[in-house]
């Protein structure tokens, strides 16, 4: 439902009159989804609007006072069901950077731990008239469960399982897009545990779709079961793969998924696919290290790799208060439809 | 934000349909000349005035009112610009997206700031502009410039160097570009 656009001149007005398109995006439907589940359900243009809005943002953070009064009135709830701290944290500072209320729910210190189902807690939470509820839970899909069980709320994907990280893969564009002034045409490797990483997932859906080449390097152990309908080449040796990327992305070794020998030790992944201090050196230079967190210092990176320059890793982080500041304010505020 | 935009989005959506053109850019010109000499005379000079345009049209008659007040007194004003979208007190009724970020240059404690705008209409983005400043500093004083004062006023706000008073209906609009300033009607589409 954009505004159309007529170049109806009255006599003696000049072209400049004519009318130019005026909103990008359409207005919400009434009912209509708005939720951040998936980066799938994002196209280009709606990943464009996001990183546009976060340039807003980040702006907003380097004010003497870092606080505008967009979202009074609204509540946001975090319902984290695995351990998180820089996602939990980004996401209530961006909340409360907007003025929103911030709610947090911890499953240990809740009535989950007497047996309540998921269902029931989120419907609690939604019958006390919050606004929207920040996701995280170990199964994949649980935040699609809870966007159809809500009336009212928007539902934002903190992380689900090996699914999908969505606002992890909009902060990580917009840090490739400063410091590297675009997506399109760079190389980005993304390198470790990719069969369990959900930001291995909602990174190559952004990158690609931003017009980034992805690179998977894994030992097959660690790649998904299969990666039919993958944007990606897939590479086993980081060697042959570092002097030809722009970025590269390391991923944390998960082993609290890992339930079988997947790897033969620490050490043997850390000699055939660790950034360690000389393998860097292979790097052009400008390209960046880039990692989600939180860093296993001596295994997927050395620590001195790590603290480099070109390791953007602290920015990141950085970005990712003004990235879910974005995501909020277009779900709670805004009043446009981003199609998700 | 121009006011153009506004009028044009949803839900407000339509065609702009130009009928009168109020302004040619010569009066536009003139206009901003005589607001630049008021602007110096009635701060004495252009000690610590910082010019700041609203996104988006106040930005181009801001960096226009800064070139003829540096013509005339010699000094180039420190120019800033503000969207005032996170302000606004209609949020939630309307869709409100910024349209580029704000770049304020200065510190704003002690300095006399003269807001830049378009066009004055209700005086809804004014208000929302002066909660913005206060997050910047404590300003000696807030003055506005606008090259349109179409009334309707919602808000005890009144400008302090206007370009044109301009008699309208609440259903017009008025555009303001590089071409003059038209009056014209929104269709339904």
């Amino acid at each position: 439902m954009t505004a159309t656009v007529s170049a109806t001149a009255a006599p003696g007005v000049g072209p400049a009159a004519a009318v130019r398109p005026a909103a990008r995006l359409s207005t919400a439907k009434p009912g209509g989804r708005r939720h951040l589940l998936s980066i799938a359900d994002l196209d280009r243009e709606g990943i464009e609007e996001i990183l546009r809005l976060t340039d807003m943002f980040v702006e907003v953070s380097e004010r003497p006072i870092p606080r505008v009064p967009a979202l009074r009135g609204k509540t946001v709830v975090s319902l984290f069901f695995e351990d998180s701290t820089r996602t939990r944290l980004s996401f209530e500072m961006a909340a409360k950077r907007l003025s929103a209320d911030t709610m947090s729910f911890s499953v240990s210190t809740s009535a989950v731990k007497k047996g309540e189902s998921l269902r029931d807690t989120v419907e609690t939470i939604e019958a006390m008239g919050i606004d929207a509820i920040v996701v995280r839970h170990s199964a994949a899909g649980v935040p699609w469960q809870i966007a159809n069980w809500t009336e009212g709320a928007a539902v934002i994907n903190g992380g689900d399982g090996w699914h999908e990280h969505p606002t992890q893969a909009l902060l990580d564009c917009y840090t490739i897009r400063q410091q590297r002034g675009r997506l399109d045409g760079q190389r980005i490797a993304i390198v470790g545990d990719i069969r369990h990483s959900r930001v291995a997932r909602s990174d190559v859906l952004a990158f690609t779709a931003l017009g980034a080449s992805v690179t998977l390097v894994a030992p097959p152990t660690l790649l998904p079961p299969t990666l039919a309908g993958w944007p990606v080449e897939v590479s086993h040796r980081l060697d042959e793969v570092l002097p030809s990327c722009d970025v590269v992305y390391l991923l944390r070794l998960q082993r609290e998924r890992m339930q079988e020998a997947l790897l033969p030790s620490l050490r043997e992944y850390t000699a055939t696919y660790g950034l360690t201090r000389q393998r860097a050196r292979l790097l052009v230079p400008g390209a960046l290290i880039m990692h989600p967190g939180p860093v296993n210092r001596g295994v997927e990176i050395a620590a001195e790799v790590a603290d480099q320059p070109n390791s953007v890793i602290t920015r990141q982080v950085r970005n990712g208060v003004a990235v879910r500041m974005a995501v909020l304010y277009l779900l709670l505020g805004s009043g446009v439809d981003l199609g998700v | 934000m121009a006011e153009r935009e506004r009028a044009l989005a949803p839900p407000y959506g339509g065609l702009f349909v130009p009928r009168t053109k109020v302004m040619d850019p010569d009066d536009v010109k003139r206009a901003i000349w005589r607001m630049a000499h008021e602007i110096i005379e009635r701060n004495h000079g252009t000690d610590r005035v910082v010019l700041i345009g609203l996104q988006t049209g106040g930005v181009p008659i801001g960096g226009r009112l800064a070139e003829a007040v540096d013509s005339v007194s010699g000094v180039m004003v420190p120019i800033g610009s503000l969207d005032v979208a996170f302000y606004r007190d209609d949020i939630g009724l309307r869709p409100v997206l910024p349209e580029a970020a704000t770049h304020i240059p200065v510190d704003l404690t002690g300095k006399t700031v003269v807001l830049v705008d378009d066009v004055l209409f209700t005086g809804r983005t004014v208000r929302a502009a002066l909660n913005a400043l206060s997050d910047y500093g404590r300003a000696r004083a807030v003055q506005l410039a606008v090259m349109v004062d179409r009334g309707h006023r919602e808000l005890p706000i009144r400008p302090d160097y206007v370009g044109k008073n301009l008699p309208t209906r609440r259903d017009e609009m008025v555009d303001v570009s590089e071409e003059g300033v038209v009056l014209g009607d929104v269709m339904p589409r």
